[in-house]
């Protein structure tokens, strides 16, 4: 548990950080929280010659609430949790970020570093699907940005270019009808199986659904027919159990010391019913 | 004025703090504040660091060891291996267990993460990098981890070492892969009161690896001093002097020029008593550089590597009338050692203590058969927070009531009852050899059951379960119920010795002449308070207020003899040892009193904190007036000074017990649970600090709470260790510990001076066995009868599966 030697650097300013990894290509890494990175560098999982740290970049910071939500990436955990306005206006974050970790490591984690750095055991890359966030990444050739509905290539492999940073993820504002449910096996564990779900209702029926299912595949899942089975309903058993049915067909979990490959499909499915009664109720 | 009014006798006794104070630990001032001395934090002049090359195989052939690259590293001294050692005889080394094993692999590695060549750096970060140089080529061999495979005819030879020997340190060895056969009791006896009864209960019950997994991971530091050829090691030890005379026996330095000193340690469990190749390739290191050198595992080094504990296949039989009298029990535990024999256990017990399996029920005849098995798994096998292997035993017969219960369709806590050993029984003989020293188990037992209302939770029970077939809720709910029996405090010399050391252990006490006192021990505290709770031993027996009490252990330079910390000894017998000792420096104060008072020692008596004329209360010397006068008076035939030394050989073990009853809701779709109630009633004998006790008690259940719900080291086929981190390895969090409620009754020990017994263990030897049967007591109106531990949420779901709970 004992890393090997690098170069640690503090810049300023965003343009340094661009100039820092088209300097030094894929032997740089940007950190953020640090939670995922270092214990891979601590393990010698990770080798890397140049440490670049974001905590000094201001423009990372801050939540912005409006008709769109806009997050710098650098934004904690904590502050994801603290933000009165955001309480109110995308309360999944909040009852999402609560279920990471424990406080210690909420001061430290960032959203940013949730999501850009692929691992599929995060938490927040499910949830940014499920809101259909935007994530805007800026590199040596400007700003472009990706849906995170398409980011997500393999596990840790993502549409990030190795000379972009992410800077922001930006949302629509969410509707009320909310729940992120969460199984694992203790505190700081990844989950079991979790299940990221947006209700919307018109005349007592679901107008608008979506679901996304994290650490269920190498990717989170976005499923997009999960969420059309309950278009329609008034989430009663025979739509639910559609929901549940696509969503299965979209997993693809592995086996690993959490349980077989049964266990967490039967996992998903009970955290998945759960997630939309309680999205339900609160319509 | 009240100024002139003498402190009653009961003012006077609390001022002492003595026996059943609360008094608040002495010791956490400065861990609470960070300013705790672990080995880590030991920093010399010059100190060197070192780290191992470690085994990625399971089970290979070590062709070569390349470490040319490794050495040319700036910062890099040296790199041992057992070729190095091999000259000076400790490139292998003997095992508590009268076995040996490698200290660095000489041709083989037999178990992934196992030691196979020590760097030694400048410092701790190029000793790391030098480690990823050293280029070692292994050939595969097939691996074991399967003990009932390891003792297939043609499973492979894992000890080479040991090929054509069939007799080990325990007897015929039968298998190239078998250890030892060790047997207690009647068989004829036992199979006979099977054959003949109404009722047989049978059942396989694992109690899986897991491992002590102590805050601090294990360590030293080892320094050569060459102008004066002393060696000073400082490290994580249970038991320091054990150390310095098995450390002198290994390198010829002749024992007075050895020092050993444990500083605090964080947390032992067990994992700290045990020698490991760390230690030796340190010694080794120091001697040839001339520095200092430092060794600290990381976590996967520690979960990896050092000491496991449990991995026994306990098949049992229990019979019984129809009427639910047990008759006879016979069991045989096919024990999973790993690659060496490396168990710590009393010489002569290779099962440890086993064979208090009959736990605390009268039963009239019994047998035991414990087949020791090498698979190709780290070495160790220690009592992690439990006497040796009683943990184990509780676990076996507290199953095994249940099963009996349910096949003789008895109420558990009633079948229990019926089988307790009596009251008027104590001291009462076991079937299996022991001797127990006191107890009540029917007022505790009945204490326990009202508590928590037994019989109104076994109605909700029902009445969930009747909802649950309904559809009404996807919840069980589960009782745990397990009353426990332990055996500590080894042990009487005349049967227990680690390497030949008898288990005694020892006080030695020195009066100021101010009248506060240094005392030293032969025991180490990890964690256990003893710098509180031995002076309150002594405050009670020499009338010296507790807070003017020293008490230092750990440094063999000071120290007297003892053999340490570890399966609930320190009370039982280092405890013991204080009070002896606190016995002569009383005898000697009488005759100095009695010389002060010019009266007969024969017509004083003891008044708490003094020596009173019998009749004449109002005549007497306190304790720090005759600690004045031991050093300052010429009393004709007395020597100057007040002090004294005792060694207790224990005559018996200690017998704690207790009832403890576990209420859990389980959710058949996820496996998830929730401890609704935890009752924990312990009889410890007499309570030297109940706010001690129950600290002690509360992580001792969150302990026992870890290892039947989560915690293991489990191997895949090849080898690999599943569970290497803190990731998978549970260690519960506040947010996982569950709320206890503890209790107490208190029969003290007729033996012991004052009457205690050791209660650090109990609540892991009593905790694991109710938790695991509340999970059992969840699903029994479904027809479970046993499902292994530890009781993560898949294996619970997998249970409501294969009961067919999911529709």
């Amino acid at each position: 548990m004992i890393p090997a030697a690098f170069e640690y650097h503090r810049p300023s300013e965003l343009s340094a950080v661009i100039a820092l990894l088209s300097e030094h290509g894929d032997e740089a890494r940007v950190v953020a929280g640090g939670h995922s990175l270092i214990p891979m560098m601590k393990l010698r999982m990770a080798a890397l010659d140049h440490l670049i740290d974001l905590r000094d970049i201001a423009e990372l910071r801050g939540i912005e609430v409006g008709a769109t939500i806009r997050i710098g990436a650098m934004t904690t955990q904590h502050e994801l949790l603290t933000h009165a306005g955001l309480a109110e206006a995308a309360p999944i974050l909040a009852e999402a970020a609560r279920q990471i970790a424990d406080p210690q490591v909420r001061y430290l984690g960032t959203l940013g570093g949730n999501v850009a750095n692929g691992d599929p055991g995060n938490d927040m890359p499910g949830l940014m699907q499920c809101l259909d966030a935007r994530f805007t990444l800026t590199g040596p050739d400007g700003t472009r940005e990706v849906a995170a509905r398409d980011f997500y290539e393999a596990a840790y492999m993502t549409a990030r270019e190795d000379d972009e940073i992410l800077v922001a993820i930006t949302f629509p504002r969410p509707g009320a009808g909310h729940a992120y449910e969460k199984q694992k096996r203790k505190i700081g564990d990844y989950a079991t199986a979790a299940a990221a779900v947006q209700l919307e209702a018109a005349d007592s029926k679901v107008s608008a659904a979506s679901i996304a299912m994290t650490n269920l595949s190498d990717v989170p899942v976005w499923s997009a027919a999960a969420g059309a089975a309950l278009v329609g309903s008034a989430c009663g058993t025979p739509a639910v159990e559609a929901a549940v049915a696509a969503m299965l067909a979209d997993i693809d979990p592995v086996e690993d010391s959490r349980g077989p490959v049964e266990f967490k499909k039967h996992v998903a499915a009970t955290v998945l019913r759960r997630a939309i009664a309680r999205a339900w109720s609160r319509v | 004025m009240n100024d002139q009014t003498p402190p009653t006798r009961e003012e006077r006794t609390a001022a002492l703090k003595g026996l059943g104070c609360a008094r608040k630990r002495v010791e956490d001032a400065r861990f609470t504040q960070g300013k705790g001395n672990y080995v880590d934090d030991v920093k010399l002049p010059a100190m060197l660091f070192g780290d191992f090359v470690r085994s990625p195989y399971g089970h290979a052939r070590v062709k070569s060891i390349d470490a040319s690259a490794a050495l040319a590293l700036p910062g890099v001294i040296a790199v041992l291996t057992a070729k190095d050692l091999e000259p000076l005889g400790l490139h292998w080394m003997p095992t508590l267990a009268g076995d040996k094993q490698m200290v660095l692999a000489d041709g083989k590695v037999l178990f992934q993460g196992q030691e196979v060549a020590f760097v030694v750096a400048e410092d701790r970060y190029v000793a790391a990098d030098a480690v990823e140089l050293v280029e070692v080529e292994y050939e595969d061999l097939p691996v074991v981890t399967d003990p009932f495979k390891a003792l297939e005819p043609n499973a492979p030879v894992l000890r080479e070492d040991l090929q054509g020997q069939t007799e080990g340190a325990h007897g015929l060895r039968r298998h190239h892969n078998h250890i030892f056969l060790w047997e207690q009791g009647d068989k004829d006896g036992a199979e006979a009161a099977i054959s003949e009864a109404d009722v047989v209960a049978e059942e396989r019950v694992y109690y899986h690896r897991t491992h002590p997994c102590p805050l601090e991971t294990c360590g030293c530091v080892a320094s050569m001093d060459k102008v004066n050829g002393k060696l000073t090691l400082w490290g994580t030890f249970q038991a320091p002097h054990v150390v310095r005379t098995v450390a002198s026996l290994l390198s010829g330095i002749a024992e007075h020029n050895i020092r050993v000193i444990s500083p605090d340690i964080g947390g032992g469990f067990g994992n700290k008593v045990g020698v490991y190749p760390g230690y030796v390739c340190s010694i080794v290191a120091s001697i040839v550089t001339g520095r200092p050198v430092k060794w600290v595992e990381d976590r996967m080094d520690n979960l990896m590597t050092t000491a496991f504990a449990r991995d026994y296949w306990m098949d049992g039989r229990i019979a019984a009338t129809k009427d639910g009298k047990i008759t006879g029990l016979s069991v045989h535990v096919t024990a999973d050692h790993g690659a060496f024999d490396a168990c710590a256990d009393p010489t002569k017990f290779p099962a440890g203590f086993f064979h208090i399996c009959t736990g605390s029920y009268d039963i009239p005849v019994a047998y035991v058969g414990v087949d020791g098995v090498y698979t190709n798994k780290a070495p160790g096998g220690v009592a992690y927070r439990c006497s040796f292997r009683v943990t184990e035993a509780a676990y076996l017969i507290e199953r095994m009531i249940e099963i009996l219960a349910q096949k003789l369709g008895m109420d558990a806590a009633e079948l229990r009852a019926k089988n307790f050993i009596r009251k008027e029984q104590f001291p009462y003989h076991s079937a299996l050899g022991w001797e127990y020293d006191s107890g009540d188990y029917h007022t505790a037992w009945d204490k326990a059951l009202k508590a928590v209302d037994y019989d109104g939770l076994r109605a909700e029970q029902a009445e969930r379960v009747v909802a649950f077939r309904r559809g009404e809720t996807r919840k069980l709910l589960g009782i745990g119920l397990c009353h426990f029996t332990e055996i500590v405090g080894a042990g009487p010399v005349k049967n227990c010795d680690i390497l030949g050391m008898g288990m005694f252990d020892s006080c030695e006490i020195r009066i100021h002449p101010t009248g506060s006192a240094i005392a030293r021990l032969g025991t180490i505290s990890q964690g256990q308070g003893h710098a509180t709770t031995f002076a309150q031993i002594l405050a009670s027996e020499t009338g010296i207020p507790a807070d003017n009490i020293t008490i230092e252990e750990g440094d063999t330079d000071t120290a007297p003899y003892g053999l340490g910390t570890y399966g609930s000894r320190s009370t039982p017998v280092a405890g013991a040892a204080a009070a002896m000792a606190a016995r002569k420096i009383r005898a000697k104060a009488q005759m100095i009193a009695a010389y002060l008072l010019e009266v007969h020692e024969g017509d004083l008596e003891w008044d708490v904190d003094r020596f009173a004329v019998k009749g004449a209360p109002e005549r007497f010397k306190t304790m720090t007036e005759i600690a004045y006068a031991a050093y300052h008076d010429a009393i004709p035939n007395i020597e100057p000074g007040l002090e004294a030394v005792s060694y207790y050989d224990p005559p018996n073990m200690t017998y704690p017990f207790g009832a403890y009853i576990c209420v859990m809701e389980i959710d058949a779709d996820t496996g998830e649970h929730e401890i609704r109630q935890f009752y924990a009633l312990d009889d410890c004998g007499t309570r030297i600090n109940p706010m001690v006790i129950e600290g002690q008690v509360h992580g001792g259940l969150t302990e026992a709470y870890a290892i039947s719900m989560g915690q293991e080291i489990a191997y895949d086929e090849m080898g690999n260790v599943k569970t290497g981190t803190l990731m998978d390895f549970f260690l519960p969090t506040s947010w996982e510990t569950p709320h206890y409620t503890t209790d107490f009754t208190e029969t003290p020990s007729p033996h012991h001076p004052i009457g205690a017994k050791g209660v650090g263990e109990s609540p892991n030897v009593g905790g694991v066995p109710a938790f695991s049967n509340a999970v059992h007591d969840a699903f029994r109106a479904f027809g479970l009868t046993q499902s292994h531990m530890p009781h993560d949420q898949w294996r619970i779901w997998k249970t409501a599966q294969d009961l067919g709970l999911h529709g």
